[in-house]
Order: C-alpha cells, then structure tokens, then sequence
C-alpha cells in the first residue's frame, strides 16, 4: 500500500481560478506599462533608421516606412564624407581615454581605498573637489597651456589629461573597492602575494564590474564629447572626430535627411553594440559577489 | 613543519590604548594542534593574524621554527590560513582556487595539476573540480579553503572559526576531518574558536584567553581537571561548573554538609567550584528548588535554586525529579574546586 502510494505521480497543484486570473491581470498590467516605456525609448531610433533607408524625396514626405529601401545610402555617406578618418580619429581619442582613465584611476582607487598611509583622507577630499570643480573653469588655463606646447590641433590635449587620473572614476572605484571584503587580500597576502600583486591579480578581477562601469562610461563620454574636440581640433579638419564631422555633415547635407540619418546610424551604432555586449560583464561580476552563500 | 613561540607579544590596535593582545607567552611544539578559545573579543583573531604576519607586533616577539618572524610579511612566513567565510575566489573554478598559492610561487603547471589532483582525492573534492564556488554547498567550500591550504606544505596552518558558518551536525563531522587530516599531515596548526566543545575535542593543547591575556594553556583534561582560574573554570565545561561563595571557617568550608579543607590562612569568602557531576541528590544536603531539568538521554541536568546562588547537577535520568521539587543537592567529597575570590586563582588543592 505504502509503495503505491510513493510511486504516484507528483500532481502539481494549481492556483484556484480566481488567484490565476488575478495574476494575469497583473502580468498584462505591468508588461504593458514596461512595453509602453520600450516603445517611447525605441520610436526615435526606429524613426532614425527607417528614414536612413528612404530616398531623398521620400524623407521629405510624411511616409514612415521606406519604399524603396535604398541601402545605397550608406555608401553615400562614405563617398561624401571622410567617415573613416574621422571613426579612426575617435577611436584613437576614446580608446587611448578610457585606457588612460583604468589604468591610472585602480591604482589610485585602491591606494585611497585600502592602504593606510598619512594623508589618505586629505587626499581623498582633494579628488572629491575635483570632481565638483566644473570643466569650464579649467578650461582657459589648460588651453593656454596647450598652445604653449604648440599642441592644439592635435589629439593629444584630448588624451593625455585621461592618464592623469579622473576625479569621477576614481570616487567610483574607490567606493567599490571598500566593499571588497578584507578576508579576500588577508588570503592573498598569505598565499604569497605583495601589495601590487593583490592589486593586479585579486582586486582587479573581483572589481570586473565596477572597473568595466568606468571604462563604460569613459568611452561613451569621450565618445560623444563635443566640446574638446571642437575646441582643440576644430580648426584642423584633418584631426576631427566623429562628433565634429556629424555636425558639420547635418549642416552640409540639410535636405538630405536620409544620408543624415545614415551618417548617424553609423555613428550610432557602436555605442549601441557595446553596450550590449558590456551589459553582460555588469551581470556576471554582480551576481558573483559575496563571500559566502 | 616548525614549532611556534608567542614570547610576551602584545598588539595594541592604533587609537586604542587597551592591548587586545597583552603579553601573550606561548609555545607550540612541531606538530601539535593548539585551540585558542575565549569569548567574543577576547583577542584570538588578533592573535592568530599576528602569527600570519597580517596584524603588527607592538611588543614582544613571535618566531616559528627558529626564526624570528616578528617583523617579516606574510609571504614570507611560511604559513598557510583557513579563514572564516573561506575567502574563495568566486572567479576562480575550485581546481583554480586550491592550486591559487602554487601560481603565485610559479610552480610549473605540471606540478601544480598533479598537487591539485592529490589534495582534491585527499579531501574527496575530485568531481568538483570544475566548479565556482557559489556552486557548492558549505562543507564543500570549507573542504576546498582546507585544500587551499593544505597544498602549499606550510610549516604551519591557522584556522580562524573555520567551522562557524556550518550547521551544527555538518560541523562535528568536519571537525572530525579536520583532525583525522591534521595528525595525518602531521603539521602544526593554531586554531581559533570560541566554542569550548570544539576547542576540548580538538586541541592537543588548549589555550584559553580573556580580555587579551593567557588565561591557561594545557591538555583538555588538565584544563577540565584542574583550572587555573574561575576564569577557565566557568568557561570550561558545559553546562559550566557552579561556582558558589562561602565563608571558610577554622580552615575549612562547609557546603551542603560537606566540609572541604582549605588551606592555612585562608580567612573569609572562598569560591568553591562543582561540577554538576560533582553534585548528587541526596537526602541532606543544600536544599534547593527545582527551575529547569534537560534530558540528555541517560542523564540529566536539573538547574535548581538554593541560597548560594543557582546550581546545576547531572543525575541519572530515571531518578531525575519534577520541576519545582525541593530537593537536596550533596557535594562529592574532593571534587570540589576551590578558588581565591579576589584574584580568582585556584588555590593549592587540599589534601584528601
Ligand atoms: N582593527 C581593529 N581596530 C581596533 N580594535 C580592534 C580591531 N580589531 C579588533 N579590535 C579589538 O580587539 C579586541 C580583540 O578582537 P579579536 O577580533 O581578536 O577578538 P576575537 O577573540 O577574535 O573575538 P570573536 O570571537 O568575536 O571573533 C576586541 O576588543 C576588538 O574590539
Ligand atoms: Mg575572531
């Protein structure tokens, strides 16, 4: 008797019909708020890459969905603008930025953060100033100081200041890093390593997320800044950015809103393809946190 | 492997001017396994983490071996520690974790693969090796910290609380691991708790700290036999041993009818220390009233009220009385501990 009892299938138990019918209400509530919201986000770009696929005379119309789709467009804004040189020159600013920005903002992250040293918390309150200094006071000095070198219009004034360390990135790291908890760098002591090795080999990997966040941000920053560029490399079209050269390709090709839109899908679609891809590295280093379980 | 030596080391943590660890002298031979216990804050992390090399020595000195290590880095130490919550790199695979100090030393890949398989049998962690360690369930974790530690060959091994985040019967099972693996190993090890259970089963020798000083360190049974202190009296043994006041008079006590020697020139109060097995029920002796009785199986405690204070006796459980029974509670004769009630030293036991 006992057996055939413990062999009986498992009936899960359902939720009476008026529970069920409840929570389906509420599911339809709230995906339809989410799917409003979605929408609202997506109809502008929708609108963007549809009108980048239309003809000339089209854009001009009042139609949303092209006909024909004129992928040649895309061609257009190569052979009309110098694309290439300017993605190249914004790789060259954004990339060599953000790498400047990690690899001078951990150390100094991790020194406020972790070390005991003399003078940590003057020096932590200097960063938090220079955080709320805001850019255009800064500017005249540092553009004075460029010309001297004789370096305005070329990238570098762009550049270098990231190596120096940023005030945000560091306050951003700095705060992950306390909470990394001390058990961790106590058994990498240890186990054998110096203070750098922690750094670079334990610190590094358990801040993945916090370290991928600024670098994120870094390079959409410098990515879509405007107004250095303009400032140092306007003159000189030679150096300038995508950001630059978009601007001047709106006012250069006005009623030609389909290549304008081209030009901006192009210009557009790295950060969108980057930021899905880094999502994941957010994900993975915050659901790996935590000592124990 | 190495014996260690604690001698008068003091840490005084920086914006405190009270030692957590105050002069503590201490000597562990090769190879045995020394419990430091003692209630919270007593200093035993504190002084465990000076032995690593991860907290300074304000005073005094600690070698390992014959070398004085006082003033070297961890790294240089030659030790190996199992920390509380395990410190396992979640990045890492279990595999990646114990062999961990082996990449930091550069042991060529070979050799690391081959130790890492060999501990990993030893600690029966072979079908894990893959896995992260938010994969794994708590003993399993503390097996690979185990792992991590074990891997390198250290002269000695630390262990703080290691067994503290395990369920009650997973935590007798791994502290039987732990000592089967330790006189297998044969290395010394300094293990830190504050459950005198564990300390009394596992310890060769068991050192008992109090406010940052050496209360006593011996044998479990020494410890239990013949307390140094009311200190290591009351923190010994469980339920703890009822300690009761009473005033000596023309050099002895009496308690429950009983009368216990003291020595010669003891004059007023005297602290006198029973174990609840040392109390039997009895027709005479200190009336008291029954409040709680615990059965344990064969035997039980029965917690009673009685003017000296509340005591505990262990009876046999088919005599045990009811609750709120007025029974009598008889001392064993020469099974009483006596203690100064000023200092709280153990007074030179008188003789039978
Ligand atoms: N970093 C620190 N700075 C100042 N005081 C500290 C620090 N760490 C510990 N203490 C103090 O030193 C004393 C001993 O602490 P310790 O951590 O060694 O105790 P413990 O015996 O390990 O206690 P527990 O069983 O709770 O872990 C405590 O009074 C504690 O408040
Ligand atoms: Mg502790």
């Amino acid at each position: 008797m006992t057996t055939a009892a413990a062999t009986a299938p498992l009936v899960r138990r359902r939720a009476p019909a008026p529970v069920r019918r409840k929570r389906f209400l509420i599911a339809v509530a709230n995906h339809s708020i989410l799917i409003a919201i979605a929408l609202a986000f997506i109809a502008p770009f929708l609108f963007i890459l549809l009108t980048s696929l239309m003809t000339t005379n089209q854009a001009l119309s009042a139609d949303l969905w092209p006909h024909p789709f004129r992928l040649q467009n895309f061609a257009d804004v190569f052979s009309k603008a110098p694309l290439a040189r300017w993605t190249f020159n914004t790789m060259m600013y954004s990339c060599l930025a953000t790498i400047g920005v990690v690899l001078s903002s951990v150390p100094v992250a991790y020194a406020l953060a972790r070390l005991r040293w003399r003078g940590r918390d003057v020096a932590f309150m200097v960063v938090l100033i220079a955080l709320m200094l805001p850019p255009q006071v800064t500017v005249v000095p540092l553009y004075v100081m460029w010309a001297k070198l004789h370096l305005v219009g070329t990238l570098w004034p762009l550049i270098v200041p990231n190596w120096l360390g940023d005030a945000f990135s560091i306050f951003l790291l700095r705060q992950f890093f306390l909470t990394i908890p001390e058990e961790y760098l106590d058994a990498a002591r240890v186990d054998g390593c110096g203070e750098l090795r922690i750094l670079f080999t334990v610190v590094t990997r358990l801040a993945k997320p916090a370290i991928a966040a600024v670098a994120l941000f870094s390079f959409l920053y410098t990515f879509n800044d405007f107004f250095l560029p303009l400032l140092y490399v306007g003159e000189n079209s030679h150096n300038w950015v995508l950001s630059l050269g978009l601007a001047q390709f709106r006012s250069q090709h006005q009623v030609q809103w389909n290549l304008t839109m081209a030009a901006t899908v192009l210009v557009m679609a790295p950060v969108i393809i980057l930021f899905f891809v880094a999502q994941r590295a957010f994900v993975e280093g915050i659901t790996l946190t935590g000592v124990k379980g | 492997m190495a014996s260690v030596r604690y001698d008068q080391a003091t840490r005084i943590y920086p914006g405190t001017d009270v030692p957590a660890v105050d002069a503590l002298g201490l000597e562990i031979a090769d190879g045995e396994f020394l419990v430091l216990v003692g209630p919270s804050g007593s200093g035993k992390t504190t002084a465990l983490r000076m032995l690593a090399g991860l907290e300074d020595v304000d005073a005094g000195s600690i070698s390992i071996g014959d070398r004085d290590v006082t003033d070297l880095p961890p790294k240089r130490r030659d030790v190996a520690m199992v920390f509380q919550n395990y410190a396992l790199y979640p990045y890492l695979t279990v595999a990646a974790n114990i062999a961990f100090p082996l990449r930091i030393a550069r042991v060529p890949k070979e050799e690391r693969e081959r130790r890492t398989q060999e501990v990993a049998e030893l600690l029966g962690l072979e079908q894990y090796l893959e896995r992260k360690p938010g994969q794994l369930s708590g003993g399993q974790r503390q097996r690979v910290a185990m792992g991590r530690a074990i891997i390198r060959q250290p002269s000695v091994f630390l262990m703080d609380e290691p067994l503290s985040n395990l369920d009650a019967k997973l935590r007798v099972q791994m502290r039987a691991e732990i000592a089967a693996l330790q006189s297998r190993l044969g290395t010394t090890t300094v293990y830190v708790t504050h459950d005198q259970s564990e300390a009394m089963t596992l310890g060769h020798r068991v050192a008992v700290l109090a406010d940052g000083r050496l209360q006593q360190c011996d044998t479990p049974r020494e410890l239990y036999a013949h307390p140094a202190n009311v200190f290591v009296a009351g923190f010994i043994g469980s339920p703890a041993m009822n300690l009761c006041h009473v005033r000596a008079t023309n050099g002895s006590v009496q308690l429950g009818g009983v009368s216990f020697e003291t020595p010669a020139g003891a004059q007023g109060e005297i602290v006198v220390g029973l174990r609840p097995e040392s109390l039997e029920l009895a027709g005479d002796g200190i009336p008291a009233e029954v409040e709680v009785v615990e059965e344990i199986g064969a035997d039980s405690y029965v917690f009673a009220a009685a003017e000296v204070g509340k005591l505990v006796a262990r009876v046999d459980t088919r005599l045990a009385p009811e609750r709120g029974a007025r029974i009598s509670l008889r001392p064993r004769p020469g099974e009483a501990h006596l203690f100064d009630p000023a200092t709280g030293v153990r007074l030179p036991q008188p003789a039978l």
